[in-house]
């Protein structure tokens, strides 16, 4: 490190200003530390009316005076008492006016229950609750029958091998796409953002499994990092979560569309087995059959109804024909009878009648008819011409005759 | 294969048996649909046929884009 300060090495050199030394120890410490977290408790705590804190932090074997400036503060929920344990996020610097080394605190996280790490998961967890991004409703539903799974881990890690020998044995029509990303170390947090982001861009997955086989707490902490898990909130596509072990849950499973306990079992979640499928198939093709063939039973059973009723139903017009017909019968023959007796009764007053009109009947009571030789009825005088030979038609015979006369 | 034809031919597959045992379609009906379940089972048979795991990588190239080769681990 080099400074630009005019530092005093010997004597002959001028003497440096109080302002200038403590510039420079302000300058190397605020250079030389970067920003850390600190473990403490909390003694002397003030709350300034500008909203600043001052505190001193300290342990068994040293103190170290803090401050908060105000914009800071107000983001704490609640104000850290003395003896509180708290874990502390800032820079060390050089309080120039008191000639005091300052630690300047930007985080202040209390001691939950199992320490630093659920201090800082539980505050990454308010934010992200804050943000709407653990609500049951942003969970979508995985595709049951995935093309391309998308693994977003270590090449070299045991979650990849795991994960690729589960999809081969369950689902091996699926193509599995590995985005590979450091997923342990203080740069793995980006990297994963990174993966993530990278998979997002692919189009062409169906769904994406984020995780890593298990480790200690420090070795799965970067699916614990708010960043890491606000890029798998904001993934396209279903996200299944799986890191490390069974017990402990991830930032990145409260977020993920569905957590995994390990990543062997994300990819049981992921993909459906084909076996079974294929076994659904014949269970669907006997349902099938049997439907089909229920279906068939049925309307045989309907024809054979139909034809019995049809055939019950013709004998019933046969014998209601056959009725309908010997009842025509009988009224026909009836009919004829009574037609058959008017008709004669008829003729007998027409053979009466044709007897009294007989010429017959008229010769006998004493009239004859006269005709000529041929045979035209003489009626009248002068018909009968002088010296006319005719006929005369009497009842028994005819007479011949001639008018007197001659012609 | 294709994953939601695969799912569309399941699907179908239920409402077909649903409809066949509902017994309310006369018997063209029936048949067709029968039919149609015997193509669908075989279709869907077919998709999930003999295939093995490919596996990829997914890489950005040096131009920005998403490029994806063979996995060689």
């Amino acid at each position: 490190m080099t400074l630009s300060l005019p530092l005093a090495s010997g004597p002959g050199e001028r003497p440096l200003t109080v302002a200038e030394i403590t510039a420079t120890a302000r300058e190397v410490l605020e250079t030389a530390v970067p920003p850390v977290w600190v473990v403490g408790e909390v003694s002397g705590f003030k709350k300034y009316p500008s909203g600043h804190w001052y505190f001193t932090l300290k342990d068994a074997e040293a103190q170290l005076r803090c401050v908060m400036w105000r914009g800071d503060a107000a983001r704490v929920q609640g104000a850290p008492e003395d003896g509180l344990q708290v874990f502390t996020r800032g820079a060390l610097t050089v309080n120039t006016k008191r000639g005091e080394m300052q630690f300047v605190v930007r985080e202040l996280l209390p001691t939950a229950e199992g320490g630093f790490y659920a201090a800082l998961f539980e505050r990454a967890r308010a934010n992200l609750e804050k943000d709407g991004l653990l609500a049951p409703a942003r969970k979508r539903p995985l595709p049951p029958f995935p093309q391309a799974i998308g693994v977003v881990t270590s090449p070299e890690g045991a979650a990849w091998r795991d994960i690729v020998a589960v999809v081969g044995r369950r689902w091996p029509l699926a193509e599995l796409v590995l985005v590979g990303a450091r997923v342990q170390g203080e740069d793995a947090p980006a990297d994963l953002c990174r993966a993530l982001a990278l998979a997002d861009r692919l189009e062409t997955l169906d769904v994406l499994i984020v995780g890593r086989g298990g480790g200690s707490k420090e070795d799965l902490w970067a699916f614990n990092d708010e960043r890491v898990a606000r890029a798998v909130a904001a993934s396209r596509i279903p996200v299944i979560s799986a890191v490390g072990h069974e017990t402990d849950v991830s930032l990145t499973d409260l977020v993920a569309d569905l957590r995994a306990a390990t990543p062997s079992a994300a990819a049981e979640k992921a993909v459906p087995d084909r076996g079974e499928l294929l076994r659904r198939l014949d269970a669907l093709q006997g349902t099938l059959g049997a439907a089909a063939s229920r279906r068939l039973a049925l309307v045989g059973e309907q024809l054979r109804h139909a034809a019995t009723r049809m055939a019950r139903s013709c004998e019933r017009l046969v014998e209601r024909g056959s009725e309908r017909l010997r009842d025509a019968r009988m009224r026909m023959a009836g009919a004829c009878e009574r037609l058959l007796a008017a008709r004669q009764a008829e003729a007998g007053r027409l053979a009466g009648k044709l007897d009294a009109l007989s010429p017959l009947k008229v010769l006998e009571r004493g009239y004859a008819v006269a005709r000529d030789v041929a045979g035209r009825v003489l009626r009248r005088t002068t018909d009968f011409a002088p010296g006319l030979a005719f006929r005369l038609r009497v009842v028994d015979g005819e007479v011949r005759a001639r008018t007197e006369g001659s012609s | 294969m294709s994953g939601p034809s695969l799912q569309e031919d399941l699907a179908r597959l239920e409402t077909i048996v649903r409809a066949l045992e509902a017994n309310d379609l006369d018997l063209d009906g029936a048949l067709a649909l029968f039919e149609e379940g015997v193509e669908r089972l075989r279709t869907a048979r077919e998709r999930l046929g003999a295939a093995e795991l490919r596996l990829r990588q997914l890489r950005e190239a040096a131009d920005g884009s998403v490029q994806v080769d063979d996995f060689r681990g």
